[in-house]
C-alpha cells in the first residue's frame, strides 16, 4: 500500500479526516474480522453441536508453551507501539530497534507455532482427526476419554483456525521485515510515520485475533 | 488539490502520456484501463455462461437428442452429442458460477466501479491503483481455474453453483474430485480480488472526493456502487471461509462438513446463504444505481425523492444480512426461526418500492427522450418489478414449501438478475460507452437489440413460472421421465426455442460493440447533456482524469431548471442565476 503514497495527501474537506492508507487499512480489516468470524463461528457451532463430547483442550495441547508463545505475541503488540511512538517524534535509533523487535516476536511465535505442529502431528493429531495406532490414539482414543468423530472434528478446526491466524502473522512479519529494511534506509524519517501506523494497526489485529483463537481453542 | 498530491502523469493530457505501451494497456493502473480490462473480461465469460445455458436448454427442450455439433465433446461428457447426465450436472454449474462470479459481478462492480467512482466524484484514480491492478489480474487465475475444470479428469464441478455439503465435498457423489478443488480455488482467488476492489471503491468514495462533493450530492450510481463495496467487503469473506473449509474437507481429510465425521451440512447452507443473501444486492444495487442516473437524464428531471432513495439503498444492503435463511425454508428449522426469517425477508419490500415508485416519480410527466440506455433503464424497471413480486412469493413460508427448488425460482432468479441486473448492465453500457472509447454505439442496432432482447427474454423467462407450479424440480437432466411432468414438454420446448433466439438476439449487440469500437461515430465531450464529472472531461479522459480538481456546486440530477437555457446543470459549472441575484 506504501506504492500509493502520491495519492495519499488527504482532501480534508470532504474525507473522514483520516488519511488513505489508514482509512484503507480500516476497510481491510473490517474484511478480515468477518475471514475470521466465519472461522470461530463455525468452530463454536461444530463444537456445541457435537454430539460427542468434545475434547479438553490441554490433554491434546501444550498449554504452557502456547501461553508464553502468546506473551511473546502481545510483547511484540508493545513493541510494535514503541516503534510507532518513535516514529512520530523521529527517533529513528528507537524506530530501528523496536521494529527489529517486533519482527523478532512475530517470527518467534511463527516458529513456535511450527514446532507445535510438528510435535502434534508426531504426536498423532492431523486436520484429518487422530491418527489411528499414534501416541495421542492410545492416550486418549483407545481409553474411550475421547471420541474419535470429535476429536476429528477438533483437528479440523484447531488446524484451520491457528493456521490462517499462523498465515496473518507470517504475511505480517514479511511486510514488517520489508518497514525495517525501509526504517534502516531512512525511509521514515521527517514525520513520515503513516506506513508504521499503517502495518502496525494489522499487527494489532492479528495480534487480537490470537488473544481470542488462544482463549476458545486453548482455554475454554 | 496541488499537483503535488496527483499520481504520476496525472493532470496530462492525453498524447503527453508517457507510460510505456505495457503499462498503459497491459498492467495498467488506471482505473479507466481497468474498468474496460473487466469488460471484455466479464463479456467473455457472459458468453460464456450463455452457450452453457444454450446447451441446457436442449437437454431439457429435447432430452436425449444429440446436441447440434455436440459431436466435438469428449465422450466424457457427450458421447455422440448426447449430454451425459453427470455433464449436465456440470451445465448448470458452471452456467451458475461463470454468470454470477465472472460475469454479473465484475460486469457491474468491476466495470462500472472502476469506471465511474473516480470520474464522478473528481479523483485523478482510486485510493490505492496498485492494487486495483491486482484486483483485476487476480481474476485471470480464477477464471482460468474455473475454466481449467473441464479439462481434469472426472470433469469440472457438478454441486450446482450452491455446492451444497455434502455434495460438494465427497467425489461420492457427483464422481468429480479436480474439478470441485479448482472451483474452490477459483473462487477463493476471486475472493481476494472482490475484496481489493471493494477496500478501493469504499476507501476511494470517502476520502477522495472532490471538494464541494458532499455525500447527498453523490450520484446515486456512486452510492449504490459504494454500499455494494461494503457488502462485498462483508459478506465475501464469509464465503472465502466457507470454501476454504469445503477445500480442506476434500484435500485435507477433515470433517467440517461431512456427517460421517461429525461435521454438519447444514453449517454450509448457513454461511454459504450468509454470503449468497448478501450477493443478491452486490448483484442488483449497482444496476439500481445505473439506471437511476439513466432514468433521471432520460427523462431530464432530478431524481425523485433522492435522499429516499438514497435510505432505500442503505436499509436493502442492512436488511440483505439478516435474511438468509430463507433460502433454507425447506431444510428444517424451528419454525418460529422461519417466520422471523419470513418477516425480515418480507421489510425489504418497503425500501425496494421506495426505489421503484421513486423511478416512476422520475419519469412521471418528464419529458422523456427514449434513447438506447433508457429503454433498456425500462426494461430494467419493469422486468424487476416482475422479479421482486415473485420473490415475495418466494418468502412466504408456505408458499416457498412448495415452490422451493422449482422452476419458479428459476425464473424469479432470472427475472432478477437477466431482467434486472443484466438490462441494468446494457443501460450502462450504452451510456458510457462513448465516454470509454469516445466513439458511439449504432443507435439503430441499440433498439433492435433492445427490442429483440426483451421479447425473447421474456418468451424464454416468464413460462418458467409455470413449469414451476407445475411442480418441475429445478436441476433435472431428463424433466420426459417423470409422467406427470410430460405435459409440460411442449412449454419446456418453447423456452428452449426461445433462449436460443435470446442468444441470436445478442449477435446485433456483439456486431454494434465491436463495430462500433473502430467505426462508431466520434462522440462528443457530453453526448447526453448529463450533469455529472465524467462528461466535463474529453471523451476518452485522459490519464490522471482532471486536469484541474473539479469544485462541484451541486447535485447530479439538476435537469429542467427553470430558468436556465439549457435542460441541465453541470455539477461543476457555478451557479449563474445566484450569482446574477446579487
Amino acid at each position: 500500500m506504501a506504492h500509493a503514497a502520491p495519492l495519499s495527501a488527504p482532501r480534508a474537506e470532504q474525507g473522514l479526516g483520516v488519511y488513505t492508507q489508514k482509512l484503507g487499512m480500516w476497510v481491510f480489516l473490517a474484511s478480515e474480522v468477518m475471514f475470521f468470524t466465519a472461522l470461530i463461528g463455525s468452530y463454536i457451532i461444530l463444537r456445541w453441536g457435537s454430539a460427542e463430547s468434545w475434547p479438553v483442550p490441554h490433554e491434546i495441547l501444550a498449554i504452557p508453551i502456547t501461553a508464553l508463545n502468546t506473551f511473546i505475541l502481545i510483547c511484540s503488540s508493545v513493541s510494535m507501539v514503541k516503534a510507532y511512538a518513535a516514529a512520530t517524534q523521529d527517533d529513528q535509533k528507537g524506530l530501528r530497534r523496536w521494529l527489529l523487535l517486533t519482527v523478532i516476536g512475530g517470527a518467534t511465535f511463527v516458529g513456535v507455532q511450527a514446532f507445535e505442529y510438528h510435535h502434534l502431528i508426531s504426536e498423532g493429531l492431523l486436520p484429518s482427526g487422530i491418527r489411528e495406532g499414534s501416541a495421542l490414539a492410545a492416550r486418549l482414543v483407545d481409553t474411550g476419554k475421547v471420541s474419535a468423530t470429535a476429536a476429528g472434528l477438533f483437528g479440523s478446526a484447531f488446524f484451520t483456525m491457528t493456521g490462517f491466524h499462523g498465515f496473518h502473522v507470517t504475511c505480517g512479519v514479511i511486510c514488517m521485515t520489508f518497514v525495517t529494511i525501509k526504517a534502516f534506509r531512512g525511509g521514515y524519517r521527517g514525520g513520515r510515520y503513516h506506513g508504521i501506523e499503517t502495518i502496525g494497526l494489522y499487527w494489532h489485529f492479528v495480534d487480537l485475533v490470537w488473544i481470542i483463537l488462544f482463549t476458545i481453542v486453548y482455554l475454554i | 488539490m496541488t499537483a503535488a498530491a496527483m499520481p504520476q502523469g496525472a493532470g496530462l493530457h492525453a498524447g503527453h502520456d508517457d507510460r510505456p505501451w505495457i503499462r498503459r494497456y497491459v498492467f495498467s493502473t488506471d482505473h479507466k484501463t481497468i474498468g474496460i480490462q473487466f469488460l471484455f473480461l466479464s463479456l467473455f465469460f457472459l458468453l460464456a455462461g450463455g452457450l452453457l445455458a444454450m446447451v441446457i436448454r436442449w437437454q431439457l427442450g429435447f432430452p436425449g437428442t444429440p446436441v447440434p455439433g455436440g459431436s466435438i465433446l469428449p465422450d466424457a461428457m457427450a458421447p455422440g452429442g448426447v449430454i451425459r447426465p453427470s455433464f449436465y450436472n456440470a451445465l448448470v454449474t458452471m452456467h451458475g458460477t461463470f454468470m454470477i462470479f465472472f460475469a454479473v459481478m465484475p460486469l457491474l462492480t468491476g466495470v462500472f466501479a472502476n469506471y465511474l467512482i473516480p470520474l464522478k466524484i473528481g479523483a485523478p484514480d482510486m485510493a490505492f491503483p496498485r492494487l486495483n491492478m491486482w484486483s483485476f489480474w487476480l481474476m485471470i487465475p480464477a477464471g482460468t481455474l474455473a475454466l481449467a475444470g473441464f479439462f481434469v479428469e472426472g470433469g469440472t464441478a457438478a454441486a450446482g453453483w450452491t455446492a451444497y455439503a455434502p455434495l460438494s465435498n465427497s467425489p461420492l457423489y457427483t464422481g468429480v474430485s479436480a474439478g470441485q478443488v479448482l472451483w474452490c480455488l477459483a473462487i477463493v482467488i476471486f475472493g481476494a480480488s472482490s475484496l481489493l476492489g471493494s477496500v478501493n471503491y469504499v476507501t476511494t468514495v470517502i476520502n477522495l472526493r472532490a471538494p464541494g462533493m458532499t455525500w447527498m450530492r453523490l450520484p446515486l450510481s456512486v452510492w449504490a456502487l459504494f454500499i455494494t463495496a461494503i457488502l462485498a467487503l462483508l459478506a465475501v469473506p464469509i464465503l472465502a471461509g466457507a470454501i476454504i473449509m469445503l477445500l480442506f474437507d476434500q484435500v485435507l481429510g477433515t470433517h467440517f462438513y461431512l456427517p460421517t465425521g461429525g461435521g454438519q451440512p447444514l453449517l454450509w447452507q448457513h454461511l454459504f446463504w450468509f454470503f449468497g443473501h448478501p450477493e443478491v444486492y452486490i448483484l442488483i444495487l449497482p444496476a439500481m444505481g445505473l439506471v437511476s442516473d439513466v432514468i433521471a437524464n432520460g427523462s431530464r428531471k432530478p431524481v425523485f425523492g433522492y435522499p429516499t432513495m438514497v435510505a432505500a439503498i442503505g436499509g436493502i444492503a442492512f436488511l440483505g444480512f439478516i435474511v438468509w435463511g430463507h433460502h433454507m425454508f425447506v431444510s428444517g428449522m424451528n419454525p418460529r426461526l422461519g417466520t422471523t426469517f419470513m418477516a425480515s425477508t418480507m421489510l425489504i419490500a418497503v425500501p425496494t418500492s421506495i426505489k421503484v415508485f421513486n423511478w416512476l416519480g422520475t419519469m412521471w410527466r418528464g419529458n422523456i427522450h427514449f434513447h438506447v440506455p433508457m429503454l433498456n433503464a425500462i426494461g430494467f424497471l419493469s422486468m424487476f418489478v416482475i422479479g421482486g413480486l415473485s420473490g415475495i412469493f418466494m418468502a412466504a413460508t408456505p408458499v416457498d414449501m412448495y415452490i422451493h427448488d422449482s422452476y419458479f425460482i428459476v425464473a424469479h432468479i432470472h427475472y432478477v438478475l437477466f431482467g434486472g441486473s443484466l438490462f441494468a448492465a446494457f443501460a450502462g453500457i450504452y451510456y458510457w460507452f462513448p465516454k470509454m472509447f469516445g466513439r458511439r454505439m449504432d443507435e439503430r442496432l441499440g433498439r433492435i437489440h433492445f427490442a429483440l432482447t426483451f421479447v425473447f427474454y421474456n418468451l424464454t423467462f416468464f413460462p418458467m413460472h409455470l413449469l414451476g407450479l407445475g411442480g418441475h424440480m429445478r436441476r433435472i437432466y431428463d424433466p420426459t421421465q417423470y409422467p406427470f411432468l410430460a405435459p409440460l414438454q411442449p412449454i419446456n420446448r418453447f423456452i428452449s426455442v426461445s433462449a436460443f433466439l435470446l442468444l441470436t438476439s445478442q449477435l446485433p449487440f456483439a456486431f454494434n460493440f465491436f463495430r462500433s469500437l473502430f467505426r462508431g461515430e466520434r462522440a462528443e465531450i457530453n453526448p447526453w447533456r448529463d450533469n455529472s464529472l465524467e462528461w466535463t472531461l474529453p471523451s476518452p479522459p485522459p490519464h490522471g482524469n482532471f486536469a484541474a480538481t473539479p469544485t462541484v456546486y451541486r447535485g447530479p440530477y439538476e435537469y429542467s431548471v427553470p430558468g436556465e437555457v439549457e435542460d441541465f446543470l453541470p455539477q461543476d459549472r457555478p451557479a449563474r442565476a445566484a450569482a446574477e441575484a446579487h
